[in-house]
């Protein structure tokens, strides 16, 4: 391969195989210590919901599974048009590969979108004076009675919705950061620098993409469909 | 390496029908009282359909071994944490017998 | 010029003086914009050296106050609450800024492309970003010391550092995580590179047990800094938002705070001194002229100790309320936990029996490891025992037990292979003689300060407190006299090694007569390491054979 300015192998590697085989094993420890990020927080969830069911299970149910399952088919889809995008780069397809990532941003935003409207809905009621009612951000404006708990159940809630959005928080902001991250992998697809030899980019953002959907793969039922039986 | 292997685009749409089903059964699965079973259950869905992401998706199925191995490192250190503290709290209050 | 040429013009003409190689990575490139905006790992590395000394220097001045403090037991010299802020800094510019990096980025940045052949890390610009992201992190926390401090202890333990603390717990939180991901860069760089940038015939049981030291040391990195970065966000989530994760009054169980801490926290300790063992592999079999005993257990036992590591956490939580179940679980594993650093310490000493054995001052170090980590690591036996540990937790046994480690164990292996591999990184020798004094007295002001302190723990001294029962002032006049001498020993070197760098003699290519790759090119090297690349067909430390030169493949 051409070791000329501006083509993909880098100085310090011998060829794209060895460039390409450590780009995608860095990737995969980026992946592995992001699991271990995410966990932290599944960790501290197992623990909570172990300890305060039935809290968690009044939180849960407080929330719209139906936008939950909504966007999980959004996320879902959107890992689809990820993988076709690489696909698209495999063969050489250079506009399919703009349109599929174009796509999955597109889906990412709608996935968003119905996450700021969930997230409207819990955090508008706490400004303001007023009895904040359907106010579900922990504190002193939580809003106990909106699920029909008191006491230390309350208490037990507020931990629950601490959790809601610090994990979708979190993963949101995993996914706000992916999207500048896919324009610009979009961009240069468009500029034609990706071929069928060489388009490790266009898979490793891929995988970044597919992690975050396998992040919320878990999320989806772990908050929204606690005993919903 | 998955560089020399092109995963059919036929495939990429079965798994992804797969995997919308697998979303509606855990939505239908939650709504069943399983006992003791419902958040294994639970859980085991989510587990087959990031797998189908993981093999297929993300090419692990066409990957080096290594990469299986980075990313099951990610799950074990993971599951290691939860258990081990886990088993501080289930047993925090376990009856402890005197010296008899 | 490569080194080959310039070993012949020595054993040409013994007289003529050694002379720098004409282009090396330090004159390859003039100005403040080739070193800020440099990708190679060499320049990098003396990046982090001279960050990391400042680091290590600022923490240090907060030990001399605490030392001067503890002069007295009514400790006048500062509050209560200044004291907390004294030794909370002591420990977070120590353990995060230089600790944990030291070995890593600076021995290990400059040393691991050179010993796989390979001509830089695998990602030179992340490796690059990971030392900006060191000093954003450390311009952060330095923020939280200065204005106003911090008095959690570098343990940020809850609910005092969620709801009570009134200093700037958010601040240090904040940096102390972006210096994480500094952690997790350079040890993802390390893996990929030592996965798959190896020389040809470089095979996994010819790597040199530095590398192998370093590969443990990094999967630790990856896998339990993200639990300490999430942790630290939650304890500012908890802070800012009031979540009540750790908080009784809301639910919380503080207990679960140390749960996720010392996950992270544990195996950090084997981050710390992981490297200073590869280190000491390296010395122990040069200076003993004599392949290292037991290879490939030393090899393994650093995956042993990196696995083992993340399996212990909870021995620091002995006394909280934790499940005494758990607590059988966690002293056995602790226990386990031993035996690989126990082989590690045989498999030397076993490389010393019979071996050609020579006092420069990379071995002086190498010795005082030996000693001074069997006698930390001992003492952590001592603390996994859940009756002793009931006893001494909290008091200055447990002080003395980590400074034993960290500073006889970890401070000494870096010095010690920053004395070894300086003649390669500046291409000048040290002054023999005042590297050994320095190191002798290292060791002599180290153990005045750090061995009274067993026994002040032993008696019931407790731990960060600034004043103490006047019957143990002997002890702590004692400690703080092996302070300052201690102090003495570190500051010597930075003269020393300073005055080298310009005036210290030239030095050859492989002036200690070692194996390794590093060895076959010149002092210092060119920035692409070698003129080509080298092709390895034979068995690491082959010190029975004669001294390879440098070779032109």
């Amino acid at each position: 391969m051409s070791e000329a300015h501006g083509g993909p192998l880098a100085h310090h590697f011998h060829d794209l195989d060895q460039q390409r085989e450590a780009a995608s094993l860095g990737m995969w420890i980026f992946i592995a210590q992001e699991i271990l990020f995410f966990g932290g927080l599944f960790g501290v969830y197992t623990i909570y919901r172990n300890l305060y069911y039935e809290a968690f299970a009044a939180g849960s149910h407080h929330l719209s599974w139906k936008l939950g399952c909504y966007n999980t088919l959004v996320l879902i889809g959107s890992s689809f048009t990820m993988a076709m995008a690489v696909y698209s780069a495999a063969v050489g397809r250079k506009r399919a590969i703009v349109g599929y990532i174009l796509a999955t941003i597109l889906l990412g935003a709608v996935f968003l979108g119905v996450k700021y409207v969930e997230y409207h809905e819990k955090i508008a009621p706490c400004f303001g004076d007023g009895p904040h009612t359907g106010c579900l951000v922990p504190g002193a404006r939580f809003d106990a009675g909106a699920l029909q708990l008191d006491g230390a159940r309350a208490r037990e809630a507020q931990i629950y919705f601490s959790l809601y959005f610090a994990m979708t928080g979190l993963h949101a902001l995993h996914m706000i950061i992916g999207v500048p991250i896919l324009l610009w992998v979009a961009k240069n697809a468009a500029a034609g620098l990706y071929t069928p030899a060489w388009h490790t980019p266009v898979e490793l953002v891929g995988l970044y993409w597919h992690f975050v959907d396998i992040v919320w793969i878990f999320l989806f039922p772990l908050l929204y469909l606690i005993g919903h039986h | 390496m998955a560089q020399h292997h092109i995963v059919s685009w036929k495939l990429y749409l079965g798994i992804l029908l797969v995997l919308c089903v697998l979303t509606v059964a855990t939505v239908g699965v939650a709504g069943h009282d399983f006992g003791a079973l419902n958040t294994p259950i639970a859980l085991a869905i989510a587990v087959a359909k990031a797998t189908l992401v993981v093999l297929f998706f993300m090419h692990v199925k066409y990957s080096p071994r290594l990469t299986t191995l980075v990313l099951s490192a990610g799950f074990v250190f993971l599951l290691l944490l939860i258990v081990f503290t886990g088993s501080d709290y289930i047993s925090r209050n376990w009856p402890i017998t005197p010296a008899g | 010029m490569n080194s080959g040429e310039q070993d012949a013009r020595k054993t040409m003409s013994s007289q003529a003086p050694l002379t720098l190689p004409k282009r090396h990575y330090l004159n390859a490139d003039y100005g403040v914009r080739s070193w800020l905006l440099t990708t190679d790992h060499k320049r990098i590395a003396v990046l982090y050296l001279v960050s990391v000394t400042a680091m290590f220097f600022l923490g240090g001045a907060y030990a001399v106050i605490i030392r001067l403090n503890l002069l007295e037991p009514t400790g006048s010299l500062v509050t209560a609450e200044t004291y907390n802020k004294l030794f909370t800094a002591h420990g977070v510019l120590m353990v995060f800024f230089f600790m944990i990096p030291a070995i890593p980025a600076v021995l290990g940045n400059f040393l691991l492309p050179l010993m796989l052949g390979a001509r830089d890390l695998a990602f030179p610009r992340i490796n690059l970003l990971s030392w900006y992201v060191y000093v954003v992190g450390a311009a952060f926390t330095m923020y939280a010391v200065v204005a106003g401090g911090l008095d959690t202890g570098w343990t940020f333990y809850t609910p005092y550092s969620t709801a009570f603390s009134n200093t700037n717990v958010i601040a240090a939180g904040v940096g102390i995580f972006i210096t994480g991901f500094s952690s997790i860069l350079t040890g993802l760089n390390f893996i990929v590179t030592i996965h798959t940038m190896r020389a040809p015939g470089l095979t996994w049981f010819r790597l040199p047990l530095f590398v192998w030291a370093h590969y443990a040391t990094s999967l630790i990195q990856i896998l339990g800094t993200p639990v300490v970065a999430i942790t630290i966000l939650l304890v500012a989530m908890e802070r800012a938002f009031h979540f009540g994760f750790f908080d009784p009054a809301r639910g919380g169980d503080p207990i679960l705070f140390q749960h996720l801490f010392w996950f992270y926290s544990h195996p950090a300790v084997y981050i710390m001194i992981l490297p200073a063992m590869g280190v000491i592999s390296e010395l122990v079999t040069c200076f003993s002229r004599k392949k290292v005993f037991g290879y490939g257990f030393i090899a393994i036992s650093s995956l042993a100790i990196a696995g083992l590591s993340f399996m212990v956490w909870a021995h620091h939580m002995f006394v909280t309320g934790l499940s005494v179940y758990a607590a059988m679980i966690f002293s056995a594993l602790s226990f386990l936990v031993a035996i690989p650093s126990a082989i590690k310490v045989f498999n030397w000493v076993a490389t010393l029996y019979r071996g050609s054995i020579s006092w420069q001052t990379p071995m002086l170090y190498a010795f005082g490891f030996i000693g001074l980590f069997t006698i930390g690591g001992l003492t952590g036996l001592f603390l996994a025992t859940l009756g002793l540990d009931v006893h001494v937790t909290d008091t200055y046994f447990i002080v003395a037990h980590f400074h034993y480690i960290m500073v006889g164990g970890t401070i000494m292996g870096y010095l010690g292979g920053l004395h070894y591999w300086w003649p390669k990184i500046t291409g000048r020798l040290y002054p023999e003689w005042w590297a050994r004094v320095s190191a002798v007295v290292v060791f002599i002001g180290f153990n005045l300060t750090f061995f009274p302190q067993f026994i002040l723990g032993y008696l019931g001294m407790p731990r960060r407190y600034h004043v103490y029962p006047p019957e143990f002032q002997v002890l702590n006049v004692m400690s703080s006299a092996g302070a300052s001498i201690l102090g003495v020993g570190y500051l010597i070197p930075m003269v020393y090694l300073a005055w080298s760098m310009r005036y210290g003699k030239v030095a050859p290519s492989n002036p200690f007569q070692s194996t390794g790759l590093e060895w076959r090119t010149t002092s210092p090297p060119p920035t692409e390491n070698f003129a080509e690349t080298p092709i390895i067909d034979e068995e690491v430390y082959d010190y029975a054979s004669p001294p390879k030169e440098a070779r032109s493949v």
